[in-house]
């Protein structure tokens, strides 16, 4: 089996598994689709070569630990691979990584000046041939990055789809006892470094959201007795974004960035509004006495996919960006809540409650091939896409004293992992491929 | 523009704190009862806050996921409306809340429509409007911190503070 095959065999696994729909060769539903199982690829990344050989040995475990983390790879045990430090400059030796059974094989190295600068090469040893070869630069500063940006070369490479590394989760951190729980906002590298406060928790901060650019933040805090909607620059100082409605909560930024989209609670009912970024009149989207919330824009901005319980138990609803001709697409057995609209446009990821559980799920927007992920009598719920579609962050709480913390898992319901935090961890919200 | 002094609100954080955490203690002893706050024996003075919450009962449940008044719960805002008709002087505080069991966004909607309920039951029944404002806690604030319904039940509430 050469390196070519497994390659094209991830590739679509990855592009079939979803819904199991794919009809590939005989040959690569042995390879992929047996029983649902999927193979991750061994691969071998020696530690990065550099002036500084424990930076560059550094450097090469945080890409080592991302793919491992994706699920799809199987990195080898540096200690065990025929050469130890990478080479960039001359062809590997092929017939020394085959006969080590390396089909698979990542050549790098790492400088730290003024700014740090990688180089990296995927080879297949099946085929003597190099997948990708690429240099990169970025700030000092952030050394990390380097790392995860080369992870996500190499995940591109060899997958057939974007990476998701160079990104950031932000979530609410929470601390304190449950009755009186102190919940603040946060923002981390995908791997958990990084981590930064952004508000003081004296408010009550939850369901942050990045908006498109990375660059600001949407949420819902206390901070005037009631929840409203603020809008702040990361790190920046808050502004509230619209004045006189009693409650407004649930934001979401528009696909360019310059419209909000969230609720409104008046008088028992509740509704969606959207209103410009920087603040400014709002647009009622949605009217009547049921409760109308968590709405999300598709990625093209034409649409809207909401939760509500107008026709009794709460379910997935799509209505034009403007408002108006809501279709529900929800019709299993229980409630559904959150959705979250693909950044590719292809699903809707989703909450639901049913038989004493709750699920993450997924469904085309068209409500069609529903998937359950993940199953739990815990509370679990807020899924968050990865910028690459494939992959989703939640939180689950177990209850009583203890504390939610933050969950990934696949669209193919594989590989699902706790995202380490310092403290508890809610409503995470995972930013764009940082640029 | 508030009319509680920082003294007084400092003693109403204070109050509610003991009023937590003895809620969360009995539900943990599983004597629930009522889910009236407890603040001691006596019933406190004729139109005190204390009386209010010991006599009176300064909360009402719901059943899962609705906003409908149970007969007991309709029993204690009968009970609320004419104390508080008695004693005009308190502004009303009207918090939602909802148990655990569900999304943090639907939870905020749906104690806002609890509060909202009570509001209307207590104005249906003379209660002057213009004394009351209402916010909604969601699940964010639990009153019973276990992992069953013995406290999910207690959390499902709308509780009326008198200040």
């Amino acid at each position: 089996m050469t390196l070519i095959t497994r390659r094209n065999a991830l590739k679509l696994g990855l592009a079939g598994g979803a819904f199991a729909l794919a009809t590939p060769s005989q040959a690569l539903v042995e390879i992929v689709v047996t029983g649902g199982n999927f193979t991750p690829l061994p691969i071998a990344i020696p530690d990065f070569a550099s002036s500084d050989p424990a930076f560059g040995a550094e450097i090469a475990q945080i890409v080592r630990d991302n793919l491992k983390r994706s699920g799809l790879f199987v990195p080898l045990d540096p200690a065990s691979l025929p050469i130890r430090v990478g080479d960039v400059t001359n062809e590997p030796d092929f017939a020394a990584w085959r006969a080590a059974t390396v089909d698979a094989l990542v050549m790098g190295s790492v400088e730290r000046g003024a700014e740090v600068g990688s180089q990296v090469r995927v080879w297949d040893t099946q085929a003597s041939a190099q997948v990708v070869g690429k240099s990169y630069k970025t700030d000092a500063q952030n050394y990390r990055r380097i790392a995860h940006i080369v992870s996500d070369a190499i995940y591109a490479s060899l997958s057939g789809g974007t990476g998701y590394f160079d990104t950031r989760i932000l979530y609410v951190a929470e601390s304190g006892p449950k009755a009186n729980r102190v919940k603040r906002l946060a923002i981390m590298d995908q791997d958990g470094f990084n981590v930064q406060y952004l508000s003081s928790g004296k408010a009550l901060t939850l369901s942050p959201r990045l908006s498109p650019d990375g660059a600001s933040v949407t949420f819902t805090s206390y901070e005037d007795g009631n929840p409203q909607v603020y809008v702040a620059g990361l790190g920046g100082a808050s502004k509230k974004l619209i004045n006189g409605a009693p409650m407004s909560f649930a934001p979401r930024y528009s696909p360019d960035g310059g419209t909000v989209v969230f609720s409104v609670s008046n008088g028992g009912t509740t509704n969606i509004y959207a209103a410009g970024a920087g603040g400014g009149n709002p647009t009622q989207l949605t009217s009547g006495a049921a409760i109308d919330t968590s709405p999300c824009y598709s990625p093209d901005g034409s649409r809207i996919v909401f939760e509500s319980d107008r026709g009794g138990s709460p379910q997935l609803y799509i209505m034009g960006a403007g408002g108006g001709g809501a279709q529900r697409i929800s019709y299993g057995e229980g409630s559904y809540s959150t959705p979250v609209w693909s950044p590719a446009g292809d699903l809707i990821a989703y909450t639901r409650q049913s038989g004493g559980q709750f699920h993450i799920g997924i469904m085309k927007p068209d409500g069609s091939g529903e998937r359950i992920l993940s199953s739990s009598g815990q509370v679990q719920e807020g899924p968050t896409w990865a910028p690459n579609s494939r992959v989703l962050g939640f939180f689950r709480d177990p209850g009583g004293d203890a504390g939610p913390s933050l969950h990934s898992i696949d669209i193919w319901g594989r590989n699902e992992l706790n995202l380490k935090t310092e403290s508890f961890a809610s409503d995470p919200a995972w930013s764009p491929l940082r640029g | 523009m508030r009319s509680v002094t920082p003294l007084l609100a400092v003693l109403r954080a204070a109050a509610l704190v003991v009023l937590v955490v003895a809620v969360a203690a009995c539900s943990r002893n599983g004597a629930g009862g009522t889910g009236v706050g407890n603040l001691g024996p006596g019933g406190g003075a004729p139109g005190s806050q204390q009386e209010f919450l010991v006599s009176v009962g300064d909360r009402v449940f719901f059943e899962t996921d609705s906003s409908n008044l149970t007969p007991t719960a309709i029993a204690t805002l009968d009970k609320q409306a004419a104390w508080l008709n008695q004693y005009r002087n308190y502004r009303i505080l009207i918090e939602g809340h909802a148990d655990e069991r569900g999304t943090r966004e639907y939870n905020i909607a749906l104690g806002a429509r609890r509060g909202s309920i009570v509001v209307n039951y207590l104005v249906s029944k003379g209660v002057d409007q213009r004394r009351i404002t209402t916010k909604s806690f969601g699940k964010e604030r639990p009153v019973a911190i276990c992992n069953d319904i013995s406290c999910w039940s207690q959390n499902r509430r709308a509780v009326t503070v008198v200040q």
